[in-house]
């Protein structure tokens, strides 16, 4: 039995639908992670969770019992939320032993478990510090050994990250991989970064509009979106519009407008005459001398239209001789050299059989 | 000093001179031995001796102390509720309820409570009545304070408390009181000021009975401004002083706690 079981939960807001029959089941352990653009319903899915919104229809089963009707106080799930939410006129050690002393325990058991939370989130001396004290990281991880110390069945986590700076944030994802595999305890996490959902996640549900689009593995989000919006909202990928020709288990012959024939990789669902669109990843996209691999499939010729040097790797548009746009990734492995390729230049495009996702439309 | 920051140090001076040399005479007036509030003729305490003798205006003063206190404690709970109450439930109607008998002019709120007290309620004027009268008017500034502190606060705040065990009760004990305590005090004590030295709507609904301060004062000055009404006034302003003084450190306090962030 899944520790927490959405099903078919709705939650309107006068005529507008915020969350719409959405089902999910997340298993004891899991680093759950809802991921969509703001407005997509994860964060009253994640209220709802919490006690702090009602759905209008569906249930909210907890170990097998239902929620619904049960006050946030009594719930066994916890909040880290966006702004800390820390209680300003208590000190760290203070706020820290809320839920304890709140659940009850003993005043030794309270500053025992205080001082062992205080450790795993790498603040031993902060204790009789007050919030604004504090930097944000701090602030971070004092929200989350509040929010961990009296072991919840769950550990709700509302877009913690967001008001970091870059580096910390690195830092902290890091540490939160970390705390939740020693603790054990599931987390479910809510952002609209999808590097973030990515690099942190055992599964991840991308939401739009109220509706679930896909919940997988991050390498199968990545690699495999369902549709468009699962493509486009991850990661960068270039699209084209194609109709499906030929459809074998093994393999997709598509017909890309001017361009020509296209194989990917065989998709369940897909019959000749489909219409929708080619997608590729830069990554997957082989750009190089025009002369070098025209014997191969997939491979196409156009000219270089605009290039984005970053630093590790520069991403090439290439203007194809339909007119649409591909992009590609090349790392940056000479020394010293910021380009290989320069604005007009012929070049030839070229990407696995395999590579390739048909998407309908 | 630039010719215009000295003009703008003596506009300051002039300002504060005339609010506080008006005050400044009281104070020294009630310390001259001389009946007549025109010339220094030498210090004295007499003044204050005949003020201790003088039952009247003790009594005057002990149901003023009465009414302010109690008017300043119901008028802060009940104010901290309506504070509380606008602030959640987002009802248009509420705060006009709340705020209009602050921005009513005294008189037309003096009148319209005599009026309620005698005919529909039919009360007997005096201390009752004026107490009830001056809570009405102070519920207003301590909801209007409160309110503020609040929506100045993270709402989450309170969310984390019952997400993290914490009954409403709890929550408000433990979260909520302390953290608009600053705004209860210095609600309280701006009631506190505002019935002891309220005159108009007193005199609507005193009745003919106990003597309260401010009338009793105004009473005095009719036949004569006399030094003994300096020295009372300037008891009065002391005690003002004081509590002025002790909300500050109040604040002062509860801003250190709360690490300025409360208020953010």
């Amino acid at each position: 039995m899944a520790l927490l079981e959405i099903r078919d939960v709705t939650r309107h807001f006068g005529d507008y639908t915020a969350v719409d029959h959405v089902s999910i089941s997340i298993e004891a352990g899991e680093f759950f992670t809802l991921l969509g653009p703001s407005g997509c319903g994860k964060t009253t899915l994640l209220r709802m969770i919490a006690g702090f919104d009602l759905p209008d229809s569906g249930q909210i089963l907890l170990d097998g019992e239902d929620m619904v009707g049960t006050p946030p106080e009594k719930r066994p799930v916890h909040t880290v939320f966006q702004t800390y939410a820390l209680f300003p006129h208590m000190t760290v050690a203070d706020n820290i032993a809320f839920p304890l002393r709140m659940a009850g325990k003993p005043p030794q058991e309270i500053r025992a478990r205080v001082t062992e939370a205080l450790d795993d989130v790498r603040l031993p001396s902060f204790a009789n510090r007050f919030p604004h004290e504090l930097s944000g990281g701090q602030k971070q991880r004092v929200a989350l050994a509040r929010g961990l110390v009296n072991r919840p069945r769950l550990l709700l986590l509302d877009e913690p990250l967001g008001a970091l700076d870059a580096k910390l944030r690195e830092e902290m994802q890091i540490e939160l991989i970390n705390l939740q595999k020693e603790i054990g305890i599931t987390f479910v996490f809510v952002t609209h970064a999808q590097d973030e959902a990515l690099a942190l996640s055992h599964r991840i549900a991308v939401m739009n509009r109220g509706n679930v689009e896909q919940i997988d593995e991050p390498s199968k989000i990545y690699g495999f979106p369902r549709n468009r919006f699962v493509a486009d909202f991850i990661g960068k990928i270039s699209m084209m519009d194609a109709q499906v020709m030929e459809a074998a288990p093994s393999h997709l012959k598509l017909d890309i407008g001017e361009l020509g024939e296209v194989i990917t990789a065989g998709k369940e669902g897909v019959k000749p005459g489909d219409k929708g669109v080619m997608a590729i990843r830069p990554e997957q996209v082989r750009i190089s001398h025009p002369s070098n691999g025209a014997q191969l499939k997939n491979h196409f010729l156009g000219t270089v239209h605009d290039f984005l040097y970053i630093g590790d790797v520069t991403t090439y548009i290439v203007e194809l001789s339909n007119g649409t746009h591909i992009e590609a990734l090349l790392p940056n492995s000479a020394p010293g050299r910021a380009t290989f390729f320069e604005v007009g230049d012929l070049v030839g495009v070229s990407w696995r059989h395999d590579a390739g996702i048909f998407l309908h439309d | 000093m630039s010719r215009s920051t000295r003009w703008l140090w003596s506009a300051a001076i002039l300002a504060y001179a005339f609010l506080y040399i008006p005050l400044a005479i009281v104070v020294m007036y009630s310390f001259n031995d001389s009946r007549l509030n025109a010339e220094w003729v030498g210090f004295t305490l007499f003044w204050y001796e005949a003020l201790l003798n003088n039952k009247e205006m003790l009594l005057a003063a002990r149901n003023s102390l009465i009414i302010a206190l109690s008017a300043s404690f119901s008028a802060t709970l009940l104010g901290t509720m309506a504070g509380l109450a606008i602030h959640r439930y987002k009802l248009k109607v509420l705060p006009v309820l709340v705020f209009t008998p602050v921005a009513m002019p005294e008189i037309l709120l003096g009148v319209s409570l005599l009026l309620f007290f005698l005919q529909v309620l039919n009360l007997t004027l005096g201390m009752i009545s004026i107490i009830i009268a001056h809570t009405t008017f102070c519920i207003g500034f301590v909801a209007v304070i409160v309110r503020a502190r609040l929506q100045g606060m993270d709402e989450s705040i309170f969310e984390a408390a019952r997400d993290l065990g914490a009954s409403p009760w709890q929550t408000f004990r433990l979260i909520t009181l302390p953290l608009i305590m600053p705004a209860v005090v210095a609600g309280a004590l701006m009631s506190f000021t505002l019935s002891i030295d309220d005159f108009v709507i007193t005199f609507f609904t005193k009745g003919v009975g106990e003597p309260i301060l401010p009338i009793q004062i105004y009473t005095m000055i009719k036949v004569a401004v006399t030094p003994e009404v300096n020295a009372v006034s300037t008891l009065l302003m002391l005690l003002t002083l004081i509590m002025i003084i002790i909300a500050g450190k109040l604040e002062a306090r509860n801003m250190e706690a709360a690490g300025g962030e409360a208020g953010k």
